[in-house]
């Protein structure tokens, strides 16, 4: 089943970064292993100039993947917007994963900048992927600033926690049962990119629980088929929590010395 | 023997001339500066032997390379000194020191105490570490001078050339064999060379001493402090994916300087001796390679183990020059293969 960001109907539930892998070879491998269609570059913190990244940059285009460059290290808006349009240029695509980054320790989200940001650069033509909390009332100013997709996080970018707040995580699916929304950043282990999707979100997207496994092509390989076994779980409507046991066989029947333990 | 013309004098033309002077080659090295200096990788290098610590994340060859080439530096530079490596992490990258751990092998943990036993002045600064006692290091400025010396009393010959234009790297080598050691230079060669940005620093303090190499672990980068003569310590290193060599940025220099500072904050009155910047060369998969195309021979692609992997190498290299060259005398023939090991 196919989902659609922007314009692109996108079957990998999996978006990727290419940033701490050991080498670019290892990277293109665990790209193809994560069969992500989607891979995030960060434009500022490689390349000074455009010339100078050239060679890392036509790795990630060997890679088949489409590119969604990201303002990665931005803390402001207008570096963020400056950086979005390099971006542009360089990768011709309206793609760009917004961060505006309001803090140095948790990395969190400039909510605020945010929002700035996402609508100068929706004004611009650009289809703004943000980089955001679980926050409801800032999902709805993106929404309104023209954004279409929305990327809350897990858990501080790196930090490998997974969800932190499943609740917001849930609340803001249930508020927005039409916006393709993604779990961006915080995710550690397949187990959480798993509960994400089985949360009903719609894709994942990850890079440091990869890059810096022991092996990144085999944990690439690892989230891919957890993250289509959450999508298969919320597909097939899985069963509700309940208090006590429900046996699973009928009790009719059976002597009452069974009954009283089925 | 056969007659070798060397092209570059960083750490890979010079272990290269070591090698084939061993044979009794009549060997040249040519290059653009007037011996080992800044416009070479290896001039900025930090010169740790850490092949333990480095297989955190390189491939297990750079480890058996860098067990190899430790066997060569001990014999060539009065500079090499084995007092291990201690690996420590601020509270907060605690889990990375773990995984580290893991990571690696032939280390001992060490408490606070232990700490203050190898680095008194790290005392009280940090509550666990990792040492690594059978690594080395030594200052590259000191030895690459000192194998130079070593290279010329062995007969070897230097020739400075400022520039070679690309009929005379195309034209045929008035020796046997060349060997093309241009490091990132060679990219007009081969197609998959890139350069990978590092930025260093020196600052020198006269209140804080170190024995050994320190490792801050770091999220993002390997970040070390080599201690070198007269209160220098070497600050290193960052990885950026570009070739950009002009500068530092503010944010690499702030994050060098925040990582030495963390580690004693007596470094925060420790003098900014020299900002350097290079660019690494490298293949996709960060591996050196040999690469024979006819009478040329080319080593490269060190990325950041030069001199972990430089020597060992050559070495290899050497061994398959020769015995290219006696087929080829043999069936009169150039060989021509491409082969990386």
């Amino acid at each position: 089943m196919t989902i659609k960001f922007y314009d692109d109907e996108i079957s990998s539930r999996l978006l990727i970064g290419t940033a701490l892998y050991p080498s670019p070879a290892i990277m293109l491998e665990a790209i193809k292993a994560s069969k992500a269609e989607i891979v995030t570059v960060s434009l500022r913190r490689e390349s000074g100039t455009e010339q100078a990244g050239q060679n890392f940059w036509s790795f990630i285009k060997d890679s088949g993947a489409k590119v969604l460059p990201n303002t990665a290290g931005c803390k402001s808006v207008k570096e963020a917007v400056t950086t979005a349009h390099m971006a542009r240029e360089i990768f011709e695509t309206p793609w760009v994963k917004l961060e505006v980054i309001g803090e140095d320790d948790s990395l969190q989200p400039d909510v605020f900048g945010l929002v700035e940001a996402a609508r100068i650069l929706s004004e611009d033509g650009f289809q703004v992927f943000p980089y955001t909390t679980e926050d409801l009332v800032v999902a709805e100013k993106l929404i309104s600033a023209g954004c279409e997709i929305l990327m809350p996080w897990g858990a501080p970018i790196g930090s490998g926690r997974g969800l932190n707040n499943i609740y917001g995580l849930r609340s803001l699916r249930a508020h927005f049962p039409n916006i393709p929304l993604i779990v961006d950043a915080g995710i550690g282990l397949p187990s959480h990119a798993a509960a994400a999707m089985e949360l009903g979100y719609d894709a994942v997207l990850l890079n440091t629980a990869v890059a810096k496994a022991g092996d990144p092509v085999l944990m690439a390989k690892a989230f891919a088929l957890a993250i289509e076994s959450g999508l298969q779980c919320y597909q097939a409507d899985p069963i509700e929590k309940r208090d006590m046991a429900a046996p699973s066989t009928p009790v009719a029947g059976l002597p009452f010395w069974n009954q009283d333990h089925a | 023997m056969p007659s070798i013309e060397i092209i570059g004098s960083g750490i890979v033309g010079l272990s290269c001339a070591a090698f084939f002077a061993e044979k009794n080659c009549d060997v040249t090295v040519i290059s653009s500066s007037n011996g080992p200096d800044e416009n070479c990788c290896s001039w900025w290098a930090g010169g740790m032997l850490a092949p333990w610590c480095e297989m955190e994340s390189a491939e297990p060859l750079i480890g058996e390379l860098g067990l190899e080439s430790m066997k060569f530096w001990k014999q060539f530079t009065s500079s090499y000194q084995q007092q291990g490596t201690l690996v420590v992490a601020t509270s907060r990258d605690l889990p990375d020191l773990k995984r580290f751990g893991r990571r690696t092998n032939n280390w001992q943990q060490v408490k606070q105490d232990q700490i203050a036993t190898l680095e008194p002045d790290l005392a009280d600064r940090f509550t666990t570490g990792l040492y690594y006692p059978d690594e080395a290091h030594f200052d590259p400025r000191q030895v690459l001078p000192e194998l130079v010396t070593h290279l010329k009393n062995k007969g070897v010959k230097f020739c400075t050339q400022t520039s070679f234009s690309k009929q005379e790297l195309e034209a045929p080598s008035k020796a046997d064999h060349r060997i093309d050691c241009r490091g990132l230079a060679a990219q007009d060669h081969l197609d998959e060379l890139r350069g990978v940005k590092g930025e260093m620093l020196l600052i020198k303090s006269n209140e804080v001493k170190l024995s050994r190499p320190v490792r801050l672990l770091h999220p993002r980068i390997p970040l070390y402090i080599v201690p070198r003569d007269n209160g220098l310590f070497m600050v290193g290193a960052t990885m950026l994916e570009n070739e950009n060599r002009s500068g530092a940025t503010v944010r690499s220099v702030l994050e060098l300087l925040s990582a030495a500072y963390a580690l004693h904050p007596a470094f925060g009155e420790a003098e900014i001796i020299e900002i350097g910047v290079d660019a690494r060369p490298a293949f996709p998969d960060n591996l050196p390679r040999i690469i024979h195309r006819g009478k040329t021979t080319y080593l490269n692609g060190m990325y950041r183990h030069g001199y972990l992997a430089a020597p060992a190498m050559a070495k290899q290299l050497v061994e398959q020059v020769l015995r290219l060259n006696t087929t080829s005398e043999q069936s009169n023939e150039p060989a021509h293969f491409t082969g990386n090991m």
